[in-house]
């Protein structure tokens, strides 16, 4: 630097981190030297009582197990390819540029129920689709997830009529979202409180509501000829609403 | 199109080939319309094929509730060469929906003949697998009749879903 320049002067400050910590008073947080000699001794196990301790608790953050893996299935929510109608459009944009769910760690999309986490109903459910969404869903591994998007696959919509079958009515939902159809920002809402409830809740919501855990379609080895089919509609019962 | 007299005569041949093949014909707005006697269809299909109109556009179903005989089966036939069209209207009752099928004429006749089994209840006979096309198999009711209810399920909110399904115990 030429004579007479602009002088720059560093000074050497503890990271705040480490001055906030609560033993800063014995061990020098400043000094990273003797912070190195403290770990070789903690190693050796020359550390005792109260040393030990003050080493503990300045690194060690402890937490539940069940805690941590939440936090794990909240922030790596693999959902299924899957489309139903128009909905699935505007699902479609959450993975592209402008919304990007990567952000999050959705990004995954798995084309296969078995490594999925998270069922995205995007569009009105007929009832002849009704027991092939179920099945999709129940060929998800636990734990797993189901978002109910837009008007008609939650109440059905403009299309409430003989044709049709909300979701709740042969699954669980956990996150309702409502639009026609939701705009993708409103679908990263939905997935983004889908993810606090992960992450913060043991409420199943509905599926404990309902008592709805453990009604997983199973078919035994002797089930009769198309019993396997749900048939959401009780016959003679088409009254409506 | 044929034009009005061109229908007339076409229903006239059809009149001497069976005088209860034709109930009667309707020139609206450039449209030719045969109205068929329901038992005889077939053969006025077949006549008709044999004419010229050899393709079959499209086949459906009407109700014409409160009007009787409710159920309309529509035929929609296009002669390729000449250009011309054709309607053949036949018009049953609800009670004895039957009528002959038209896939042996036309092969393409066997799904819209299922979906007019499926909506509308007509039924065919010849047709080799009547049965729902779009509704589960097991549905009960002919939901495009006018006097089906739109149906349609009560939707479930907060206020309501302990009457709901599942909570029944």
């Amino acid at each position: 630097m030429a004579p007479g320049g602009v002088r720059v002067e560093i000074k050497r400050e503890p990271l705040d981190i480490l001055k906030a910590g609560p033993g800063a008073g014995e061990i020098d947080a400043s000094d990273f030297r003797s912070r190195g000699l403290a770990a070789r001794d903690m190693l050796r196990g020359d550390l005792d009582d109260e040393a030990l301790e003050q080493y503990v608790s300045e690194r060690v953050l402890t937490t539940t197990l069940e805690r941590v893996v939440a936090w794990g299935q909240g922030n790596s929510i693999y959902p299924l390819t899957f489309g139903l109608a128009c909905c699935a459009i505007e699902m479609m944009t959450i993975v592209a540029a402008r919304a990007d769910i990567a952000r999050f760690g959705y990004e995954v999309l798995r084309a296969s129920p078995r490594q999925a986490d998270l069922i995205i109903l995007s569009g009105r459910v007929s009832i002849k689709m009704a027991p092939v969404v179920r099945r999709l869903y129940d060929q998800m591994l636990e734990p797993k997830w189901a978002i109910s998007m837009g008007a008609c696959c939650s109440s059905m919509g403009v299309f409430n009529n003989y044709a049709l079958v909300p979701a709740d009515k042969f699954m669980p939902i956990d996150v309702h979202v409502p639009g026609c159809p939701p705009r993708p920002e409103a679908l990263m809402h939905g997935i983004l409180r889908l993810r606090k409830k992960i992450q913060e809740g043991p409420d199943l919501g509905w599926r404990q509501r309902y008592g709805a855990i453990g009604t997983e379609e199973v078919i035994g080895p002797d089930a009769a000829e198309g019993s396997s089919a749900i048939n959401v509609f009780e016959g003679g019962d088409t009254a409506g609403a | 199109m044929p034009d009005a007299t061109g229908l007339e005569l076409t229903a006239q041949a059809l009149r001497e080939a069976n005088a209860d093949s034709v109930l009667g014909t309707v020139f609206f707005r450039g449209r030719a319309v045969i109205i068929a006697n329901p038992p005889h269809v077939h053969e006025v299909l077949e006549h008709l094929k044999a004419q010229g109109y050899s393709f079959l556009a499209s086949l459906h179903g009407v109700d014409y509730y409160p009007e009787e005989p409710r159920l309309g089966v529509l035929y929609e036939l296009l002669d390729m060469k000449q250009v011309d069209r054709i309607t053949v209207k036949a018009r049953v009752h609800t009670d004895a929906p039957q009528i002959a099928s038209a896939v042996d004429l036309w092969p393409g006749a066997d799904h819209p003949e299922r979906e007019v089994y499926d909506m509308f209840g007509v039924e065919f006979e010849g047709h080799p697998d009547l049965r729902r096309i779009l509704m589960p198999e097991d549905y009960e009711g002919f939901p495009q009749r006018r006097d089906f209810p739109v149906g349609g399920e009560p939707v479930l909110f907060t206020y309501n879903e302990e009457k709901s399904y599942g909570k029944a115990q």
